[in-house]
């Protein structure tokens, strides 16, 4: 049978095939038809492994035959090209690692796997994780599903495309500085960031080690809820992940928000807002006083430091991260170096764009002798400051509601020439990283042109229960509307 | 313990005779960076094995290669015998301790960072006492910390070829204060550092394999002036011979430079073994902008001082403490116990075998000369071979006792070392006791004087050397197991 | 290119680009020069506040002594690993002569 996709959620796949209404392979096929009929617009996707996908497939679909209970069996997902997937490329959207191909699974991965997870294609995103818009992609420039000449946000604006396009029903992203978050907000669907450390990062190709985290984008959050529950966890290979155990998030969702305390920053409700983004977070926030929630006023008052310190320390770890992009292991190499040093040169000058030459520069610059106390030490300190305004603030609050960018989605090539003004667009999202908590993007309604707004809901290190569950409460208020 | 100052004038190297009244002295100071691989089976931060001499690329990994998304986990065994060493030479063991990534560029870089400690390294401060044929050589040490080791360059006619089996193994780096002062002061320093280290069981010590490297730091100063000259680092030295011919040279050379009215430049400089001569490595300034920070994939260590207790408790004892202690117990020469303790296994067997005998210097003795010379002949460990300490001390036993004789005895220990056994089983099974029986040996001694009436004439002629030719002749009668002494006097009785 | 050239408080693109390995055309440069340039005076702002006594902050989880066993797993098939490499030389991966 044709198989409809292009509203079918994780969870509404799975009972289909457990009720052997379609098989994997149906599903399979009906997203490769999806992608084949829109990418060419979307330009979500940079490669698609149609044959293992659908061999896997079919390898679900007889596990299943013979009683396979794996939690995610034979569900077909988009992962971004970011994570290393066991026989398939992993270009970062980078030309310097075109011909890499990966030996391993990111530890995420090999946990959906063994749930029957099928991996399907790889999605674009802002090379090396290092931008808002998808831009920066060595490859192909992902357009915004709701409104083709707008950005589909970055950097996993490939994952967050596919899923609102049509193209999958839900893809890995990773979240530096808010790589999910954003552009889940911009295409209209949801985009968890777990707290660090839930999620093993091994097999996460590094941009900013203490800041990275894997997460989903989903169009439901119990979606989102479900794939956390498989790919969490503590793992050896990961010294940063950590050893707390994993709830079944997806059976404590939240229909009400009776007894909820939410907070509202105010720093995160300033001057020079886009007006519609205002007016959709305020409504959703009314909404969840509505389902029950008390909100309170909180503040963050070190929010204006954040993207300084966040440009810092984001940079100076890429500088390292980056600098195994040699062209001596793996990769492409530069063709006509004399000598090791030339070698190195003329590789990374070809093989990395300007935002990924702009941030290892500024990453290595602040590193430099001389300058470590000024900028990375400073920055390292004003992270504790950021981190206890949070924790403070979550001694009053369950959860904060905010606005995930100060503005919806904006024209393709808009702020392409001025790095700083792009930077400053990710006011509302890298606080979550240098803290290390969770947050999750939840879409709450759209501009006059169409343009999706998502909301923010932050919660503390390891209070996913607790965003989710506002989350999937006012989500189902949204449906409820429908 | 008797103390030696060490004297930092006059002659101090061998070609550097500064004796010359009117020629300006020159102090040299001697600074080391000592590399030790640690005895581990697996990598620093990754689960490939650290065996020597595999086929190329063969122990590596997404960790060791630096692949994207690859995250170092550390080993705690390299951190428990970095932690070791630091208690054998009585280093503080930091309470928090760090990696940091060390930034610059090489082939032999997996990642283009090394993973190191820069400020918070695991052990701090300690000292080497070495011995330079009987002068104290005392060696204060600034830190001990731990990192990976680099891959292995090897270079073709047009190109070079990066091994990666030795990225990632576990590196200890042992940074020494400025206190030697020639090369026999850092050639005491390297052998008395490797003693240490072979005692606590931290590394294999194999200098062949590329286990202990050394970086030397090297300046001269005038005598009469306080602050110490500008040095020359040599990089990357693998012997402690070369060390020792290095650091002659770079001291002659820098002494030269500053006579001939020159400066001494601050530079890294390559010890060429073949033409004896350092010289200039080039390097950029920028190379040595290392850009440290905090490495984000690794945890901090903070020790449980309860842990560190109990490996200090289980600490052997140091070289030169067991040293001065046999030679208290044994009573065997200091010289003896140099020789011995010098390894730990061969101490241990020395202390065994002396525990089992009467005579712990025959012992020594046995050691020192048979076994050491059997053991470098068959390139074998003493653990390696059958003979016991209880055996070493039987077979000296059977030698005091008069009941076999000093030849038999390297016969009979010769077979021990090949075969394993009990001395008193093996002299009996093969009838090499000794015949101390007087009927036996009377009849030997007749049949001597019957055989060789010139001898008996010339020895009653007053010829006292004939009696030697006599008691030769029983002793090929008996086979060599008559008592020697027994013979003569019998001979002598009978004549 | 020793030293960085504009002083204390200045990023010098053209040192700091070589120190990360990468060549960069005149036209990069320049064009790097100045959007850094703001960039960097923008994040001094951090400097504003008063951080003396703070803590600095590594790593966004509060964990420490993260060991593993010194034991030996398989690593990656060779022949896999070749496969990845731009240039070989037997067995090994291929660079342009080091020159030491």
């Amino acid at each position: 049978m044709a198989v409809a996709i292009e509203n079918l959620t994780v969870t509404d796949a799975l009972e289909k095939l457990n009720a052997g209404i379609f098989t994997s392979v149906e599903l399979t096929q009906a997203v490769i038809d999806a992608i084949r009929e829109k990418d060419p617009d979307l330009c979500a996707y940079l490669s698609v492994d149609t044959d293992q996908a659908l061999a896997r497939a079919a390898e679900a679909d007889q596990e299943r035959a013979s009683g396979g209970q794996g939690r995610l069996l034979g569900v077909p997902l988009a992962v971004k090209d970011v994570l290393n997937v066991k026989g398939q490329p992993c270009t970062c959207a980078s030309r310097l690692l075109r011909g890499y191909t990966s030996p391993y699974d990111a530890t995420a991965i090999a946990r959906l796997r063994a749930e029957g997870a099928v991996f399907l294609g790889r999605t674009n995103m802002d090379e090396f994780a290092m931008g808002s818009t998808t831009e920066n992609s060595a490859f192909k420039q992902t357009r915004n599903p709701a409104a083709l000449d707008y950005v589909p946000g970055g950097s996993s604006g490939g994952s967050a495309a596919a899923v609102a396009g049509g193209e999958a029903l839900a893809a890995l992203g990773t979240d530096t500085g808010g790589s999910i978050r954003q552009p889940a907000s911009f295409c209209g669907c949801v985009g968890l960031k777990p707290t660090y450390g839930r999620i093993s990062r091994y097999g996460l190709t590094a941009f900013a080690s203490s800041l990275d985290q894997i997460g989903s984008m989903t169009r439901s959050v119990r979606d989102a809820a479900l794939l956390l529950e498989v790919m969490s966890g503590h793992d050896r290979m990961d010294s940063t992940s950590v050893d707390v155990s994993v709830p079944a998030y997806s059976e404590k969702l939240r229909d009400d928000l009776q007894g909820v305390r939410l907070g509202l920053p105010k720093e995160y409700f300033i001057e020079g807002m886009d007006p519609a983004v205002e007016q959709a977070v305020r409504a959703a926030v009314a909404r969840c006083r509505d389902l029950g929630a008390e909100v309170v006023d909180v503040s963050l008052p070190h929010t204006d430091y954040a993207i300084a310190t966040y440009y810092i320390i984001a940079t100076a770890e890429a500088s390292a991260n980056l600098a195994r992009f040699d062209g001596v292991r793996y990769g492409t190499r530069a063709e006509g170096a004399t000598d090791p040093i030339d070698m190195y040169g003329k590789t990374r000058a070809a093989g990395f764009g300007d935002e990924v030459k702009r941030r290892i520069i500024l990453g290595t610059y602040v590193l430099s002798s001389g300058y470590y106390d000024a900028y990375y030490l400073s920055a390292q300190k004003m992270r504790t400051l950021i981190r206890a305004d949070f924790e403070k603030a979550f001694e009053e609050c369950d959860a904060l509601l905010t606005p995930v960018a100060p503005t919806p989605a904006y024209r393709i090539g808009e702020k392409a020439t001025d790095p700083l003004q792009m930077y400053l667009g990710d006011v509302f999202t890298v606080t979550a990283n240098l803290a290390g908590i969770c947050g999750i993007s939840v879409p709450c309604g759209a501009t006059s042109d169409g343009l999706p707004v998502g909301l923010q809901i932050l919660g503390p290190a390891f209070g996913e229960e607790s965003i989710l569950g506002v989350g999937h409460a006012f989500e189902q208020s949204l449906h409820g509307d429908d | 313990m008797v103390m030696i100052e060490r004297v930092v004038t006059g002659p101090l190297v061998p070609g550097n005779d500064m004796t010359d009244d009117s020629a300006m002295k020159y102090v040299p100071t001697i600074g080391l960076e000592v590399h030790v691989q640690l005895r581990t089976a697996s990598k620093m931060f990754c689960a490939c094995s650290t065996e020597f001499g595999a086929e190329p690329n063969t122990h590596v990994c997404p960790v060791c290669l630096g692949y994207p998304g690859a995250m170092p986990v550390m080993n705690g065994r390299a951190i428990e015998l970095t932690v070791r060493t630091g208690l054998m030479i009585g280093s503080e063991i930091s309470g928090f301790s760090k990696f940091d990534r060390k930034s610059y560029f090489y082939p032999d870089m997996p990642k283009n960072y090394q993973i190191s400690q820069y400020d918070k390294p695991l052990c701090l401060g300690g000292e080497v006492e070495a011995d330079d044929e009987g002068r104290l050589v005392r060696v204060r040490i600034h830190r001990i910390h731990l990192e990976e080791d680099v891959a292995k360059n090897m270079h073709f006619q047009s190109a070079s070829g990066i091994d990666f089996n030795r990225a990632g193994t576990p590196l200890m780096e042992i940074v020494t204060e400025p206190d030697m002062h020639s090369a026999a002061d850092a050639y005491a320093f390297l052998q008395a550092l490797k003693q240490i280290v072979a005692y606590a069981g931290v590394s294999d010590c194999n200098l062949e394999e590329g286990n202990i490297r050394c970086d030397v730091n090297v300046s001269v100063c005038p005598e009469s002036q306080s602050e110490l000259g500008t040095k020359a680092e040599i990089k990357n030295m693998n012997t402690f011979k070369g060390v020792y011919s290095a650091v002659g040279y770079e001291i002659e050379r820098q002494i030269a430079v500053l006579e001939g009215g020159g400066r001494v430049v601050q530079e890294t400089r390559r010890w060429d073994p073949d033409r004896e001569v350092t010289s200039s490595m080039r390097t950029k300034e920028d190379e040595h902008d290392y850009r440290y920070f905090p490495e984000p994939d690794l945890m901090p260590v903070v020790l449980d001082p309860l842990q560190v207790n109990s490996w200090k408790e289980s600490l052997p004892e140091a070289p030169r403490a067991r040293r001065e202690r046999m030679v208290d117990a044994y009573g065997i020469p200091d010289y003896d116990a140099g020789v011995l303790a010098a390894e730990r296994s061969v101490a241990d067997f020395f202390e065994a075998a002396a525990k089992a005998s009467n005579n712990p210097k025959a012992v020594s003795n046995w050691i020192m000369t048979e076994m050491l010379r059997l053991l470098s002949e068959a390139n074998v460990s003493i653990e390696a071979i059958p003979v016991t300490p209880k055996a070493l001390a039987g077979l000296v036993a059977l030698v005091d006792a008069g009941r076999i004789n000093s030849n038999t005895a390297k016969d009979v220990f010769a077979e021990l070392f090949e075969q394993g056994g009990d001395p008193e089983v093996i002299v009996k099974e093969k009838g090499l006791l000794q015949v101390s029986d007087t009927d036996a040996i009377e009849a030997f001694a007749d049949q001597a004087i019957s055989e060789n009436p010139q001898s008996v004439d010339d020895y009653r002629g007053g010829k006292k050397a004939a009696l030697q030719f006599l008691v030769g002749q029983v002793m090929r009668l008996s086979r060599g197991k008559a008592n020697p002494q027994m013979v003569a006097k019998l001979l002598a009785e009978k004549m | 290119m020793s030293t960085q050239q504009n002083g204390p408080d200045g990023i010098d693109v053209g040192y700091v680009a070589h120190l990360a390995r990468m060549v960069l055309t005149e036209e990069e440069t320049s064009r790097f020069q100045s959007q850094l340039e703001d960039v960097v005076g923008y994040v001094k702002k951090i400097n504003e506040v008063d951080l003396g006594d703070i803590e600095p902050t590594a790593h966004a989880v509060r964990i420490q002594n993260v060991f593993r066993d010194d034991a030996v797993c398989e690593g990656l098939d060779h022949d896999t690993v070749m496969a990845n490499a731009p240039q070989v030389i037997q067995e090994q991966f291929q660079v342009p002569k080091i020159v030491e």
